[in-house]
């Protein structure tokens, strides 16, 4: 008999997160709750340097003066700041290789299809493992320090490169930026930190895996990436976490600085926990990430959301320089009770700047799938360009589909396009694929890789497959 | 003592001689309680983030008028449409000008809605459409209803289709200072009634002779306008709203527009004048196969700034609704527009479109818009398309390379520019008469009949 769409919709709730698993390695974690102490603490757990520690504890001294951001199109109980945990570190730490590794943590590794040997040997991908903010294995380091590029945790940048960090960091989204970015400057545990000297062309894709693993523990990671003058640079970042009933918060800064003709392609996967089928649990993720583009600089951001009970979270580029370009890729797909609030903002500052937006989103469910972006183009910004387009895609009439576009345009040499749509798949495009032997659910995810494809393209080859991996996985049969 | 505390204290003397008894007198005193707890909204407020509506609203004014103004009928006939017949609601800064209206009370009810609220014939009408629509959380609603004592009373009786258009005519006389006008429209189209309407605001001062330094202490009038419009089966409504007033006075306008069953509703605004100019136009949709369209062409210059916010709710299955704005920023002008479409749960098989094009002509002209769709159902086509730029430089040199002269080759584009949104004006008086107006507003004459 044929597979019908109930059949298809009860496989779907019933389908459990393919990551939900815990790791038993015995971590070390602080006491509950939030004060200056716990903010020194971390730092000084860390053998950081007085003006980090300043810097911490200015940001959390103006963190106290803000209030939490309601305007987002998302609804969940606000996470208790006093109830979470600021730092959790596996005790097995400072291994040179591979084989000092807890073996249980290379499981988790390897459950999730990404062993590190593998990685080494096959992808060429050097990867920086981040479990719970702290940087436990860093590969190919030496091949790329040949080239002078620094891969680090910026843990071990905020020791060894402290000229660089300092100059760099909180630049681009100033501690005082937002809420969420306010505290991660005060509390952030670890996170990756790359430098590209000088025209080099980085030969690897440089990779992180986040996993949130510790259970009520706050993720708090922290990203720098400056490419020097004429560098080129791609990086991964792809995140799952274990299936857990509290909410966990997440509360990730990224900063990407291009100098004059650098460009940084930085691609995202996130696969995080999104509570199971009635909206229980999941993963709370706000995450603060911004590209400034010097002259003739390019930054592309390209992200594959299909996690996360809630997400907020908007990629931007500064467009400072003349003649530099921003990027935005993205297919945000929410099921079941999930809530995504995103999009990107592109400020453009210099001249003849342009920027490219190309927003899919997709929801099935009862979940709610907002873009939300802004594109503003400054008095002195002549001949700036923009064009966007954002997608949705509906599936079931539980689901709700939102677009928040915000265009303000002072100059006028500014070149705007924006469109959207919103639709459905057809049923004749279902009942094409039927009459040529292709079932239900693999004509949706046929539709719904058309669909994306634009974006998906964008994606590095290795993350593109895992990507379209978890598109039909988040998608598996929920059309009505 | 700040407008709002003013505007709250001058309540009591405004209702004076009011029938405490009366269902008009009760609203008006709700409305002045709700708007003295939400005052005025300030930019925080997402709903006003790019107009700053604080600037126009002086602590001078006023809802007192001073005195009445007549006006000679050589001074108003401009302002009518010509060469055809029409029903006229005049009002002179506010207040009912019976010389030059023409009323009627045979078949329809087109007349002044002091008359409505004031008469118990018509309670009936009071109680059931009146005040009925407003967004009681916004705050120049609120105090329209608490304010307002004058405005066009419409109402078209089942299967009538109007012989003639009617036209609803704010003149400001120039006369009066400082002056807060709450013009009240309620306008009724019975089943299956047909009815063409045109709102209208001009002023009889010179557009060139005024000078707002001049003469400190004269403040233009703000008007704060609003509408409600029941359009009921099967009806056909074509609404035409065009601000033409000085650069100095600014205009509020709310208007909400209640559709049932098989109606189409269509709403044009033309926007040339104005200080601050703000128009909400919601529809609500309450049944099947109902088709709404919203057009908009707007001219600005110098310091003016227009925000036009949308919002079209369709709530029933099988819908339509369009809508398409066009805007042209000269100097320093500033152009807003938020378009929000939801389509709930129920609404599917909808379509729904929207589109804004804005053409930058000014160094220091901006444009602010947000095309925004809130979408629940998932058989729905909706799609919305925004952009901003200027006239296409080969095109120009195309004309100038024909001998056509730079001003005249950039006036006829910025014409074709808005053109499409002036053929669907059915009535051909009033397509002609704003032809004229844009032609003036672009400042060259085309060399073709308009």
């Amino acid at each position: 008999m044929a597979y019908t769409e109930e059949e298809l919709k009860k496989e779907l709730e019933q389908q459990e997160y393919q990551y939900g698993f815990t790791t038993d390695i015995e971590s070390e974690t602080f006491p509950v709750g939030l004060n200056e102490d716990i903010v020194r603490s971390i730092s000084k757990k860390k053998n950081e340097p007085d003006w980090m520690t300043n810097w911490r504890l200015e940001a959390y001294a103006y963190w106290k003066t803000m209030k939490e951001p309601n305007w987002a199109n998302v609804n969940y109980e606000k996470p208790d700041f006093q109830a979470i945990s600021y730092f959790s570190a596996p005790k097995t730490n400072n291994k040179k290789s591979l084989d000092e590794v807890d073996p249980e943590l290379l499981k988790t590794f390897n459950k999730l299809g990404i062993s590190i040997e593998e990685q080494k040997k096959l992808s060429g991908v050097a990867v920086d493992i981040v479990m719970d903010s702290v940087s436990v294995a860093t590969t190919f380091r030496e091949t790329l320090a040949k080239d002078g590029i620094i891969f680090c945790s910026i843990s071990e940048a905020i020791k060894d490169y402290p000229d660089l960090v300092k100059k760099y960091i909180g630049k681009v989204i100033p501690k005082t930026d937002n809420y969420y970015a306010a505290l991660n400057s005060a509390v952030f545990s670890d996170g990756s930190f790359c430098y590209i000297p000088k025209g080099v062309k980085c030969p690897m894709e440089l990779s992180t895996y986040f996993r949130i693993n510790q259970a009520g523990t706050g993720q708090f990671e922290r990203t720098l990436v400056i490419a020097d003058e004429g560098s080129y640079v791609s990086y991964l970042e792809g995140c799952t976490a274990p299936s857990r009933d509290e909410n966990q918060l997440h509360a990730a800064v990224v900063e990407l600085i291009a100098l004059d003709n650098a460009e940084i392609k930085y691609s995202t996967v996130q696969n995080w926990y999104p509570g199971n089928k009635n909206g229980k649990g999941g993963v709370f993720n706000f995450v603060t990430k911004r590209g400034l583009c010097h002259k003739n600089s390019k930054i592309s951001w390209t992200q594959v959301e299909t996690g996360s009970a809630v997400t907020w979270k908007y990629p931007s580029c500064i467009l400072k320089g003349d003649n530099s370009i921003g990027e935005f890729y993205s297919i945000a797909v929410t099921n079941n009770y999930q809530q995504a609030d995103t999009g990107t903002k592109m400020i453009h500052i210099g001249k003849n700047t342009k920027s490219t937006i190309i927003s899919k989103g997709i929801s099935a469910g009862k979940s709610q799938n907002s873009y939300r972006g802004l594109v503003q183009v400054g008095k002195k910004a002549e001949n700036a360009r923009n064009f966007s387009q954002c997608d949705s895609l509906l599936m079931g009439n539980k689901c709700g589909a939102h677009t928040f576009p915000y265009i303000e345009a002072k100059n006028k040499t500014a070149q705007i396009e924006h469109e959207a749509t919103t639709s459905k798949i057809g049923e004749d495009q279902i009942f094409y694929c039927n009459q040529r032997g292709i079932d239900v659910e693999k004509a949706i995810a046929l539709i719904v890789n058309g669909f994306s494809k634009e974006v998906l393209n964008k994606l590095p080859m290795e993350f593109a497959v895992e990507a379209q991996k978890l598109l039909e996985i988040s998608l598996e049969g929920s059309v009505g | 003592m700040s407008l709002k505390e003013k505007l709250v204290s001058s309540f009591l003397a405004f209702e004076l001689d009011a029938d405490i008894n009366s269902a008009v007198h009760d609203i008006r005193t709700k409305s002045i309680r709700e708007f003295e707890k939400i005052g005025f909204p300030d930019r925080k407020n997402e709903f006003w983030k790019y107009t700053p509506i604080k600037k126009v609203l002086s602590e001078k004014l006023t809802v007192f008028k001073k005195k009445r103004h007549l006006i000679d009928f050589d001074k108003v006939k401009d302002f009518f449409l010509g060469g055809i017949e029409s029903y006229k609601i005049i009002l002179i800064d506010g207040a009912y000008d019976p010389l030059w209206s023409n009323t009627t009370h045979k078949g329809a009810d087109i007349c002044i809605l002091s008359s409505v609220l004031e008469n118990d014939k018509y309670s009936n009408i009071i109680s059931k459409y009146y005040n009925k629509l407003i967004d009681k959380n916004e705050s120049f609603s609120l105090l329209n209803s608490s304010f307002s004592k004058e405005g066009a009373y419409i109402h078209v009786p089942k299967n009538i289709e109007l012989d003639k258009p009617i036209e609803v005519i704010h003149i400001n006389s120039g006369g009066e200072s400082s002056l807060m006008l709450q013009p009240r429209n309620l306008i009724i189209l019975e089943e299956g009634s047909k009815a063409q309407i045109i709102e209208s605001h001009y002023s009889l001062k010179d557009k060139n002779t005024v000078s707002s330094k001049s003469n400190n202490d004269h403040i233009d009038p703000l008007t704060n306008t609003l509408t409600e419009i029941f359009v009921e089966k099967n009806a056909n409504l074509d609404y035409y709203k065009i601000q033409n007033d000085l650069n100095t006075t600014s205009i509020i306008d709310n208007t909400y527009i209640d559709q049932k069953k098989d109606s189409v509703a269509s709403c044009h605004t033309f926007s040339f004048g104005g200080n601050i100019v703000r128009n909400n136009l919601n529809f609500y949709q309450n049944g099947k196969n109902i088709n709404s369209i919203l057009k908009g062409i707007t001219i600005l210059g110098a310091n003016q700034h227009i925000d036009h916010h949308t919002l079209v709710h369709h709530a029933s299955p099988n819908c339509e609704s369009f809508q398409e704005y066009k805007g042209i920023y000269n100097d320093k002008s500033t152009g807003v527009f938020n378009g929000k479409v939801v389509v709930d749960k129920i609404a599917q098989k909808i379509n729904a479109f929207q589109q804004n094009n804005n053409l930058l002509m000014g160094d220091h002209s901006s444009v602010n818009t947000k095309p925004q769709l809130e979408i629940f159902a998932d058989d729905v086509k909706c799609s919305h398309g925004c952009t901003i730029g200027q006239l296409d430089k080969t095109a120009l040199y195309y004309l100038k390379t024909r001998g056509i002269p730079k001003k005249e080759a950039k006036g006829l584009l910025t014409y074709a520019f808005a053109n499409n949104v002036l053929e669907n004006v059915k009535m051909q008086v009033l397509k002609t008469k704003i032809k004229k107006i844009i032609a003036n507003k672009i400042g060259v004459s085309l060399g073709f009949e308009l």
